[in-house]
Parts: C-alpha cells; structure tokens; sequence
C-alpha cells in the first residue's frame, strides 16, 4: 500500500460521510453504490476497502453503526453520522474545496504574473 | 482524543470475541448477497452474479483480514501468539525454564542486592544541604594524614581562610550521663555553634545553638538525636527547656534533630552539646589537637584551592608558632569522600563480583538457548518454508528469551530485598552506627531501575544469541540436513567458546575470593605482640569531680585493680589509657636529652599504663624491665618504649638508660627508658607499628582508662562481674564497651571489612564455580549426544572405550585448560585493581592462583567426566540404528 492508499483513504473518508449526510443512515453495499454512482461511476471502488474505512470511521466516532433491514428486508448494518463526523465533514469538505480552488489556481492557463 | 478513542477501540479488538466474528461475517455477506441480487437484477446467473459480487469485493477473506487489523492492533497480536507459544515452549522444557530462571534471578538478585548498597553508600547523596560543597578539614601531619586540628588553630583558619563560607569543628568522645538510675557512658559530640548551620541541618524541634552559645560563659545547651529523643525522653514535645545531666554538668536541650540526619564521623553520637571551649587544659594548647573540622565551600571555590590556601595558613601559623605547629599542614577533603571513602572499593569490587556472577548466569542461559536453537533448527526450517518471515521467527526467540527474562527479574528482585535484609542484619549494631547511611537500606526506585536494566540487557542478549542463527542459508540447510548432524558450524565455533568465558570469570572471581581470603587469615593472624586470648576488657570513665586529681585517679587504680583481681576466674587486671589493637594516635612529642634538640618533632603513640600491664596482656620484654606500682609521681619519672621506637631512634645502641622529655622538656616530664618491649600492636591489625612510649599510670594517671583483665576460665563469663566489681566502689563510675580481645579484634572494622569482603567474594566464587561447571557440563553432554553416531561408528571400527573417554575429556580439556589461562590472566590484573583490599598478599599470589586452577580443573573433569561416561557407554548397534 503506502503513500498512495493513504490519500485515497483521505477522500475514501470524505465521500463515505458526504455520502451518509446525503442519504441519511445507509449501509455499506448502499454507500458503495451510492458512491460510484456519484463520481459518475469514474471511481471503480474496491468494495472490500470500504469495509475498514467504515470501521476507523467509527472507531473515531465520526459515525455510528446499527442493525437493520435493508429495502429489501435484509438485516444490514446501517451507518449514521454522528455530531463530531457531521463536523469533521464540513470541516474537512472546507479543506479540501481550499485545496482545489488553489491547485486549480496554479493549474489555470497562466495570465500575466506581472 | 480521536487518536486515544481508535486506539482504546483497537485495544479491546485484541480480546478476542465471537459475537464480532460474526457481525462481521453478516455484514460482509450481506453485501455479497445485495450486490449479487443488483447482479441478477441486471442478467447475469445466479453462480456468475455471485462471483462477480465476491470479486468487486476483492475476497471475503481478504476483506475480513483487512477489516480485522483495523480492528486491533495486530503486532499486538502477533506478540501474545508468540508468548503463547513461547510459554507452551518452555512449560514443555520445565528443566531448562527452571534452570535458566533461577541462574537469571541468581545473577540479577546478587546485583541488586549489592547495588543496593552502593546506592546508599556511594549514589545517594548525604542527608545536607549541597552536600558536595562540604568539606572535611583538619590538620596534617607526616605520620597522620588527616590529623586533628587544635582549637587556637581552628580559631586562627576560620578567621583568615576565604575559601569556606563557614568552618566548624567537633569533638569525639561521649559524655557520663547521669539518670537516676545510675551513671551510663553514652556517645556524644561537642560542636561549635554553626556546626549544623554549615552541614545545613535545621532541628525538627526547638532550635539550633545561637552563635556564640559555643563560649564558655554561655549557659550549657544540648541538641538530642531523633532516636535518642524517641528512646530516652520518650518522644516528648516537652523536653525542650528541660536540663540533662552529662559530665556533671547540666545542659539545657534546646532542640532535636530530624530523624534523617546522620553524621558518620560520629555515628554513635547521642548528644550534641555546645563546644564551651576551652573546655581542658587541652584546648587552651595549640599543640594538643582534638578536634575535627568541617567547612562549606564557597560558591566557585575547588576542593583544590580551598586546601592550598589552608595549606598557606598552616605555613603560617608554622613559622608563627614554631613550637607548636612545626609540621603541622593542612588537609581538606570532600566530606563524602572521608565518610564513605574506606568502604567504596569494597562495594565495588563487590558490585563487580556480582555483576561478573551474573554475566557467567547470562552466557550459560544464552549457551542453553543456543543448544535449544540448534535442536529447534528444523522447526526453523518449516516455518521458514511455510512463510514465516525472518523478522517473525526472530521474534519467537526474543519472546521466549523475553519471558525467561521477566522471569527471572521478578524473582530476582525477591531475591535482592531479602539479601539486602539479610547482608544488612548481618552487620553488627557498632559497625552499622558508624556506616548510618546503610540504615535505610531497601528495594527502592533505584534498586528496581537497576534491575530492569540488567533484565533488559540481558534480554537484548538472549534475543540476539538465537537470531545469529537464522540466516537464510542456515535455514534451507536445516530442512535439506532432515536434522540428521553434527553440532552446528555456528554451535562449535560460538557456543563452545562462551563456556570459555564462563570459565575464565569463574576463575577471576575463585583468584579473587582466594585472595581475599588470603587476606583475611593473614590479617587474623598478624602478630598482635601479646597473647589476645583469655582477655577481657572495658572502658571506665569515672567522675572528674571525685577522681580528677592524680593521686584520686591513682587510688581509684589500685582500688580497681585490687578488687577485680580478686574475683573468681581472674588472674592479673591492668589498667591502659587505650587499649592495644584499637588505634594510632593519642601521640606525644618527644625530644632525647642525650643529643641536641633542633625543635623537631618526634611523633609517638603515648600509653600510660598500670605496671601489670605488660604481664598480664603477656608483651615481650626485649631488655631492661618494667616499671613498679610504687613508681609513682615521688618517684623518678620512667618510660618503657616499644622496639619501633628504639630502632627508629636508637639505631644500634641500647636505649635503656637513656633519657627522653616532653618537646617542652618540663622538669617533670624528663623520664629514663627502663625497658624496651617487642612492638604491640595499637593500631588496626593492618595498621603500620608506630614508635611508641608507655608511661606508668601511676605517673600520668586520669579518671578516663581501660581494665585489661587476664582469666584462667572463659574470659566472656567474667564480663559482668567486672562491671558489678566497679560499680560497687562507685555507681556513678561509667563503664563502656564490655568485651573480651578476641572479640574486639574480630569485630574491628578492619577484621569486619575484610572479612565480610572474603565471604561475600567467596559465595559468588562458589556460585560461579558451580554455574561455569554446569555450562561445561550442557557443552559437554550437547556435543557427546550430537556424535553418538560418530561414537559409535569409531566404537564400530574398533576404538576402544579408552580413546572415547580420552576424546570426550579432552575436548572438555581444551575448554577448560582456555578458560583457566585466560582466567589466571584475567585475576592478576583484576586483584591489582583491588590491592587496596589485601592484606599481606601480592596480587598474583602463586599459591593461590594454582590452587584456583586445580579446582576449577577438577571441577571441569568432574563436569565432563559424566558425559564422557555416557558416550563411553554407547552401544555402537543402538547409535548406528538411532537417528
């Protein structure tokens, strides 16, 4: 893994609690899809590491996980957000939105530096 | 916080817990059968919808694995699976974990234990206030390197010296106290006013001395010790204000001290009174010396300047006084170095002892893992081929060398608090008052640090013994050998050799116990020059208000002298200012009236002794005679001197005759040597013989002295009669320190030192001895049980069970005869380190150090000779069918 996965996990995460504040309480299967279906299906996610992204997720308290039924009457675990992951969401898609209109800065087509 | 949540979250993931196993394998299947549901939806096969939802998820089982390390910490994990594991190990092997722990808790709680002592006496610092800016100063003279001072002296350095921000002085001695209950002679000091301000000890109680309450016309005041004022008073806050009768004299207490004060120099002190100098004749002389000084550096000041510019002021006073001072330098030395300075070699060759002890337990544990190791080689092999890492398997062998560790601490730390308690009770109540730093002595913080330093040091070894083996090349070897080899390329060329080592510390700690002993029963045995069997002794201080003057203290003498010869079981009873075999000093300065006097000075042991004296302790007369009970202050002065004194001073000619004086050469101290004696020891046993005077008693008496008691029967019986015998001519005469020569001279502290050394060296020399024989003993048996084959194959082809023998003994030969040279090397520049500590011994001691090589050589055969039986005993049909 490496480097690599870890800035995936960054944005794995972020999607994951964007996903959840849309949807509201939606288990994994459902954000996978939800997930793919948002990038335009550009993202072809890997569903098992969804599955630990899930769980560091919970383990800081950004969301929490119940038993339920599914639409189609499967028993499923449903992830919602919490107080702090509703925070760190909008913290963290500030950031990043920070981060992107400042690359994107750099990357536009250069004008006079002067 | 989210950090400590996760990890709190991960902590318990550790334990482990059907109930999440499950959720897990739910959830994960749930999601397999929704995406394959969404696959049917979308066309494909029942069995191809659920492949596909299987893949998209990259494996059930991977994605559990993945999930379950989020879920706790695996090297966690991985390191309980191993100490499982390693426990299953060593409950298998309970002989080598029995072994390997006990050598581990014996190395490590000898350490300890020692350490604990070092720590109380050398680490940690004196109970003062910067204790490292204090200083110890006094007087130096050829003979006396640390003499003392006097106090028109002391009053001079304190008022010219800049180097100390304060100077005091103390006296020795004790005081009579007087109780209703009769007279007791008790230890005490007499300090000038800043005494305890300059140590920077403040009373717990009442208050300290005002300055100038040292004078004497200031009212007497009395500072009691913590335990004194607990034992004798009761603890009573009361006390203050209140009078104590010492030396006739009343002393108001003013103050106790706290109960962590100590002051070694004068460890048996009780009563710390104001100085009230000039309290004698004594101290109105500047060429009688008793007192003993103490100084605070200034801040900046070195020990170094502050004693050359002491050295300066005694030059001065030298050509000032030159009478009195002729001689007479200076000596400054750090206060901790003059209290803890005898007894620092000893604990560190006795921490060096210890810690040479438990490296030898070390390398025979690691020797045993290293065999250990060979034999689990194709375990090695198969976990390697399985998959098993080289990081993982190395860290099998460092849990397992880990768990042997903690092992071993742990009960090695039991070990060291109970030979703590035990060294320390050993120590008599005398010897302890004046080491009262030793008093506290117990499993601290530091003992403890220490022993988890020594724990990991030797689980830093153990790991790295077994790791040395696994190699890449040496595993695949393990599995292609199918195990079926001699002992190891790596075995023989490392392992063998640490029992080399082992042997040659064996060796350095057996020459270095034989040494001490050596010592020892030359010190015991030092010619004292009297018979110190059959004599019992005690002191006497008896009033100065009733028996000050001469001829009081004369008849006081005879009285004494009459009534204890007269009881049962005593043949001859003496008197002696100081007794022999206890110290130098209480000198005089002599000058010969048969030569010209350039005002030197002519240092020598003064003893005024009663005329039986010389009988009764049985002294050796060289020439001439001794001096008569009627020779007395009417009579000619006389002087018996010893042979030191008639060698040093009357090269060749016959001293008897002649005449010497006191430096002063008053009238009356003008005397005529009557005899001269075989030298007698007055100082230490190790002590150097000093030129010596003994003058009768009956011609410099006092009411402070000694009663020298010859008996026909066991001298200890006649102890309390003596002490009744003297009570009954007066109760208020004190008596001190009952006990009879052979004792005293045992239980000197140089005896004491010496021989606590010896046992103490001896016991790790034994121990070592026994751990180096059995780590020969594991070689030895490990190599035959690894040629039994080879055995037998030569046993096939004719050898006879000769040659097997001679094979397996000189193989056992060659170790040991290696670690004997190195060893003998090895103990010649060790006991040159500890010269310090022998007596009448050289460091390489040939006797010794061949009889260190013949036990530790019959050991090793004895060692060897057991396992050579066995390989002799080989059946060469069972070895050659054995695998």
């Amino acid at each position: 893994m490496g480097d690599k996965a870890d800035v995936w996990q960054g944005t794995l995460a972020l999607m994951i609690l964007k996903t959840i504040e849309t949807m509201g309480p939606l288990h994994g299967y459902g954000i996978a899809r939800r997930i793919e279906q948002t990038s335009g299906n550009l993202i072809s996610l890997n569903y098992g590491t969804l599955y630990p992204a899930l769980l560091k997720l919970e383990q800081e308290g950004s969301i929490e996980s119940e038993w339920g039924l599914s639409e189609n009457n499967r028993k499923a675990k449903f992830y919602g957000l919490t107080r702090v992951g509703r925070k760190q969401l909008s913290q963290e898609a500030q950031d990043w939105q920070q981060t992107t209109a400042i690359l994107a800065r750099f990357l536009a087509p250069s004008e006079d530096p002067a | 916080m989210k950090n400590l949540r996760t990890w709190l979250w991960r902590l318990f993931g550790v334990l482990p817990s059907a109930k999440r196993e499950r959720e897990l394998a739910d959830e994960i299947e749930s999601h397999v059968q929704m995406q394959t549901e969404d696959n049917q939806r979308a066309g494909m096969s029942a069995l191809e919808a659920r492949r596909e939802a299987i893949l998209k998820l990259g494996g059930v089982e991977a994605t559990k694995q993945v999930y379950r390390e989020q879920n706790s910490l695996p090297f966690l994990e991985t390191f309980l699976q191993d100490f499982r594991f390693a426990l299953r190990q060593h409950r298998r092997n309970p002989g080598f974990t029995i072994t390997a722990i006990l050598m581990l808790a014996l190395g490590s709680g000898a350490c300890v234990a020692i350490f604990g002592f070092v720590d109380a006496a050398l680490l940690k610092p004196l109970p003062y206030r910067n204790p490292d800016r204090l200083v110890n100063v006094t007087e130096s003279v050829a003979m006396i390197p640390r003499a003392d001072l006097s106090y028109p002296d002391y009053l001079d350095w304190k008022r010219l010296n800049t180097v100390f921000s304060s100077m005091d002085v103390f006296t020795g001695g004790g005081f009579a106290l007087h109780t209703p209950r009769g007279t007791e002679l008790v230890g005490g000091s007499r300090v000038s006013d800043g005494f305890f301000k300059t140590l920077g000890v403040t009373p717990m109680l009442g208050r300290d001395f005002y300055p100038g309450e040292d004078s004497l016309s200031a009212a007497p005041a009395v500072l009691l010790n913590y335990a004194t004022w607990q034992k004798r008073f009761g603890g009573r806050p009361d006390i203050i204000g209140q009078t104590v009768s010492l030396d006739e004299t009343p002393y108001t207490i003013i103050g106790v001290l706290p109960g962590s004060f100590h002051f070694a120099p004068r460890g048996g002190a009780e009563f710390w009174a104001a100085l009230r100098a000039p309290h004698s004749p004594c101290e109105k002389r500047r060429g009688c010396h008793n007192l003993d000084g103490i100084g605070r550096l200034k801040d900046g000041v070195s020990v170094e300047t502050a004693r050359a510019e002491m050295t300066a002021i005694a030059k001065q006073l030298e050509i000032q006084y030159p009478d009195s001072n002729r001689g007479q330098g200076a000596s400054v030395l750090p206060l901790s170095e003059v209290i803890v300075g005898d007894i620092r070699p000893i604990l560190l060759v006795l921490l060096a002892g210890a810690g040479l002890l438990l490296l030898i337990a070390c390398l025979n544990v690691a020797s045993l893992l290293l065999v250990r190791c060979e034999s689990r080689k194709r375990e090695m092999a198969v976990r390697g081929a399985l998959g098993a890492s080289r990081g993982r398997l190395v860290l099998q062998f460092v849990t397992e060398g880990l768990l042997l560790v903690m092992g071993g601490a742990v009960i090695g730390l039991g070990l060291a608090y109970g030979g703590m308690q035990l060294l320390l009770s050993l120590i008599p109540a005398e010897m302890l008052m004046y080491m009262p730093y030793l008093r506290e002595i117990g499993l601290n913080a530091h003992g403890v640090g220490f022993g988890l330093a020594i724990a990991l040091f030797s689980a830093c070894l153990f790991s790295v013994t077994p790791t040395l083996r696994l190699t890449g090349a040496e595993m695949r070897e393990g599995l292609s050998e199918g195990g079926r080899t001699a002992a190891g390329t790596l075995w023989r060329r490392f392992g063998a050799n640490l029992v080399v080592v082992e042997l040659a510390i064996a060796v350095v700690l057996l020459a270095g116990a034989g040494l001490l002993a050596k010592s020892f029963y030359r010190l015991l045995h030092v010619d004292v020059g009297f018979e110190p069997d059959h004599l019992a002794t005690l002191q006497v201080s008896a009033p100065d208000s009733r028996y000050g003057k001469d001829e009081q203290a004369i008849a006081l003498g005879r009285k004494l002298i009459a009534n204890i010869s007269a009881l049962p079981g005593v043949q001859s009873a003496a008197l002696a200012s100081v007794l022999p075999v206890s110290f130098n000093g209480n000198t005089t300065w002599i000058r010969f009236l048969d030569r010209p006097f350039n005002g030197e000075h002519n240092e020598v042991n003064e003893r005024d002794v009663s005329s039986e004296y010389f009988t009764t302790i049985k002294a050796k007369l060289l020439s001439g005679r001794y001096f008569t009970d009627a020779e007395d202050g009417s009579k000619p002065g006389v002087v018996v001197i010893n042979q030191a004194l008639a060698r040093q001073y009357f090269s060749g000619q016959d001293p008897v005759g002649r005449k010497i004086a006191h430096i002063d050469d008053a009238p009356n101290t003008r005397r005529e040597i009557i005899g001269v004696i075989e030298d007698i020891k007055e100082g230490p046993l190790d002590s150097k013989i000093w030129p010596a005077v003994y003058y009768p008693f009956n011609q410099s008496a006092g009411p402070d002295f000694s009663v020298i008691v010859r008996t026909s029967q066991d001298e200890g019986s006649v102890l309390t009669s003596l002490v009744n015998a003297i009570h009954q001519i007066d109760p208020d005469i004190g008596t001190l320190d009952e006990m009879t020569m052979v004792e005293k001279i045992n239980q000197s502290q140089t005896a004491y030192l010496h021989r606590s050394s010896a046992w103490l060296v001896g016991g790790f020399a034994i121990l070592a001895l026994l751990l180096g024989a059995v780590g020969l003993y594991g070689v030895i048996a490990y190599s035959v049980s690894q040629r039994t084959r080879e055995i037998g194959v030569r046993m096939a082809l004719g050898a006879q069970r000769g040659s097997v023998y001679r094979m397996i003994l000189t193989e056992a030969g060659r170790l040991a005869a290696g670690g004997i040279v190195i060893g003998l090397g090895c103990s010649i520049a060790a006991a040159g380190l500890m010269q310090k500590l022998l007596f009448g011994v050289s460091s390489w001691d040939v006797p010794t150090l061949m009889g260190v090589a013949a036990v530790l050589a019959g050991s090793a055969l004895l060692a060897s000779y057991v396992p050579a039986h066995r390989a002799a005993s080989v059946n060469p049909m069972e070895a050659l069918r054995a695998e």
